[in-house]
């Protein structure tokens, strides 16, 4: 027995002898730009995490075979040390240590929501690594004063800020009644804020602000009561869950809207799940393929979704699209730095001024990114039951015009 | 703006009726878990898992062309077999045990359930559409899916069925002296060990046919399954063990008490306030407990 046990301690000692000796790579090996990322593959948020890891290694094949980075007048490529987060902000907080100080990573891409990078930030800033995230938009990562974090995607509070707009455009530049239901969470709860300054702004008034358990899927009681007050708006944002919950128990009671503004229609695949039902919703989008943004890269969204389509088997969504313009953020600032310090590369990236296929990106003092406007697509069915999602605001890419008023259920 | 409610007397109809179609679904999930508790003291973690399990079977079905309802049919069927291996692998070997132990194993099933269920099914929010329209009485002003008339009438169905079934057939009279005392049971020549799988499978083929109806009046989601657990414990909690009239009760009581919560403290109190009500009557039990005591010294 004791020999057993000594045995035991003998080889797992070698075993993590082993693990923690494993050759320490550098930012740059060769002719290898090697970056890290933590990303959701297993766990509720695996689907996106995949969306975006399929966005992150369709950018650094384009920029790897278009001739990829030039630094200092050598020609270098893009590698991604990608390690799974479970879905978890502890693990994700622990394998970005790991990246920094065992793998030697010195630039970072952002994990699959803003909760995950919540919990990776402090880690990258501690170690002055940048980082360019594309999948966490809670304004709070953006208030906290970081100093090496960029996002490519514009922050959660501008999401539905559009559609109030235009709901108060449509009503003549007079306020509108708002019903609003947001899941307790940071990022709905970030969208909230957005409605709560738009309202102001528009001389809005809020008349039912419902704040719904991440528990819930049921959503009767706050849709009877946006029957009783009938608003002119009603907003709903609550991840996919709350998405497809809100559709279907609108259509099973009936409720009369003239507008409908939601987030993650197309995470939820709205359309595809619910339908005719799902008809006339309005929802918020960080990019649609039909936007005429360009670059040398992508070219454009429309080229941009074929190819993603014939490399991975379906329609890129913006998680994918996001996570490509993070790489062509960093392939931009490497060059502009023309050199792998970590100091140079942010400066550089806190100056980025460019086009992508995506949309523009610039960056403000908190790291978002202010030279891209959300877009609102509206679910649209044509007779047979076919939907599709056409952009209707802002008006200089509107691919349809907003049906507005929602026609009413017993007209539908 | 709280007590609209008030203001609107439809609105009142309204949360009696969806709080009574959410709770008859609840009591469903709830009355497995109270069979099983009473009869093998286990507090099963994992009866949210089940339930997901069966909306999938449902879904799946669904997603093949076949109309989600049957999935109330084929689904326990599927989760009794589910519920036997269960029993067969793990919970036989925790059942005489503390219950700590069998929190423990069970709490370890639903996670193996939720890692698996989110590896073969994926992480998104699914849903399986009747199409069965709508009730609307009082010139539409109040609606009642029909999808979830559908599924409060089958449960219905499936507990009367299941409080006959253990009154009149062998089975049923087996679980129920095994429930009295295991012991004198088995010397009286009950084969405990096979009532205990059958047992656990009933719960597990009522956790299908209500995660058949989730399916097609909710949503489901491989992480979805602790809050029917919680719901279901906290039923059974407040009926009492043992007491299936009493769950049936409590089940729609709560689901009322939940509706009129939301209305009048607000959505994000609906189900803190449910959990305060779980606390103040587990104070009140206690309260009368002790009285009991000092009136038998």
């Amino acid at each position: 027995m004791k020999i057993k046990n000594i045995i035991i301690t003998f080889v797992s000692a070698i075993a993590i002898l082993f693990s923690t000796s494993v050759v320490s790579l550098a930012k740059v090996v060769g002719d290898k730009i090697i970056l890290g990322a933590a990303i959701s593959l297993t766990g509720k948020y695996s689907s996106n995490g995949v969306h975006t890891q399929n966005g992150y290694n369709m950018a650094v094949d384009r920029i790897n075979d278009m001739g990829g980075i030039k630094v200092g007048g050598k020609t270098y490529k893009f590698d991604i040390i990608y390690y799974d987060d479970e879905s978890n902000p502890k693990r994700a907080a622990q394998l970005a240590e790991r990246l920094i100080s065992q793998d030697g990573v010195e630039f970072m891409l952002g994990p699959y929501s803003s909760g995950l990078t919540k919990a990776i930030a402090p880690v990258t800033e501690k170690y002055g690594v940048p980082m360019v995230e594309a999948n966490g938009a809670s304004r709070s990562l953006f208030t906290k004063g970081y100093k090496y974090l960029f996002a490519v995607l514009a922050p959660a509070n501008l999401y539905l800020d559009v559609a109030i707009e235009t709901a108060v455009e449509l009503n003549g530049g007079k306020g509108v009644r708002i019903a609003q239901a947001f899941e307790q969470d940071a990022f709905s709860q970030d969208v909230r804020l957005g409605i709560l300054d738009a309202a102001e702004r528009t001389g809005s008034k809020i008349i039912i602000d419902d704040k719904l358990p991440k528990e819930l899927n049921d959503m009767a009681a706050t849709l009877a009561k946006v029957k009783a007050v009938k608003p002119d708006v009603l907003v709903v944002s609550g991840h996919t869950k709350g998405a497809l919950t809100a559709i279907r128990q609108i259509a099973e009671m009936k409720v009369d809207v003239p507008m409908l503004a939601m987030t993650h229609c197309d995470a939820a695949k709205l359309s595809k799940q619910h339908g005719k039902n799902s008809q006339y919703a309005l929802c918020a989008s960080q990019w649609h393929k039909t936007l005429t943004y360009k670059d040398d890269f992508f070219k454009d969204g429309m080229t941009y979704a074929a190819d993603f389509e014939k490399l991975f088997g379906y329609d890129p969504p913006y998680q994918s699209a996001e996570s490509s313009a993070a790489l062509l953020v960093f392939k931009d600032a490497f060059e502009r730095a023309n050199s792998f310090d970590q100091k140079k590369v942010r400066d550089a990236l806190a100056d980025t001024n460019m086009q992508t296929f995506y949309g523009n990106i610039k960056f403000a003092e908190g790291g978002q990114n202010v030279d891209k406007p959300m877009v609102l697509f509206q679910v649209m069915c044509d007779d047979a039951g076919k939907c599709e999602n056409k952009v209707v605001a802002p008006l200089k890419w509107a691919s349809a015009e907003l049906i507005h008023p929602i026609p009413k259920w017993s007209e539908r | 703006m709280d007590f609209l409610i008030f203001q609107v007397p439809m609105l009142t109809l309204q949360a009696v009726l969806d709080g009574l179609l959410l709770g008859i679904l609840f009591a469903l999930i709830a009355y497995g878990m109270a069979l099983q508790w009473g009869v093998m003291n286990i507090i099963n973690i994992a009866q949210g898992d089940l339930v997901i399990l069966g909306g999938y079977i449902a879904y799946f079905m669904y997603l093949y062309g076949i109309h989600p309802a049957w999935g109330v049919i084929v689904s326990p069927i599927i989760m009794y077999f589910v519920g036997v291996v269960i029993y067969k692998l793990v919970i036989n070997k925790v059942v005489d045990r503390d219950l700590f132990i069998s929190i423990l194993a069970t709490f370890g099933i639903s996670i193996l359930f939720m890692q698996l269920m989110n590896f073969a099914f994926g992480a998104d929010v699914v849903l399986a559409n009747s199409g069965y329209g709508t009730t609307m009485l009082f010139d539409n002003s109040v609606t009642l899916p029909n999808s979830k008339i559908f599924s409060a009438f089958i449960s219905i169905v499936f507990a009367i069925g299941l409080v006959v079934y253990m009154k009149k057939s062998k089975l049923g009279r087996a679980i129920r002296a095994t429930a009295q005392n295991a012991r004198a049971a088995k010397i009286l020549g009950v084969d405990t060990e096979k009532v205990y799988a059958a047992t656990f499978g009933i719960n597990a083929a009522l956790c299908g046919v209500a995660g058949a109806l989730i399916s097609i009046t909710f949503t489901i989601h491989p992480y979805m399954g602790l809050p029917y657990t919680i719901r279901s414990f906290m039923i059974v909690i407040v009926a009492g063990l043992g007491n299936l009239p009493g769950v049936a009760m409590s089940g729609m009581g709560l689901g009322v008490f939940e509706e009129f919560a939301d209305y009048i403290l607000g959505t994000e109190f609906r189900i803190g306030s449910v959990f305060l009500l779980l606390v103040l009557i587990l104070v009140y039990r206690r309260f009368k407990l002790s009285r009991k005591r000092e009136y038998l010294k």
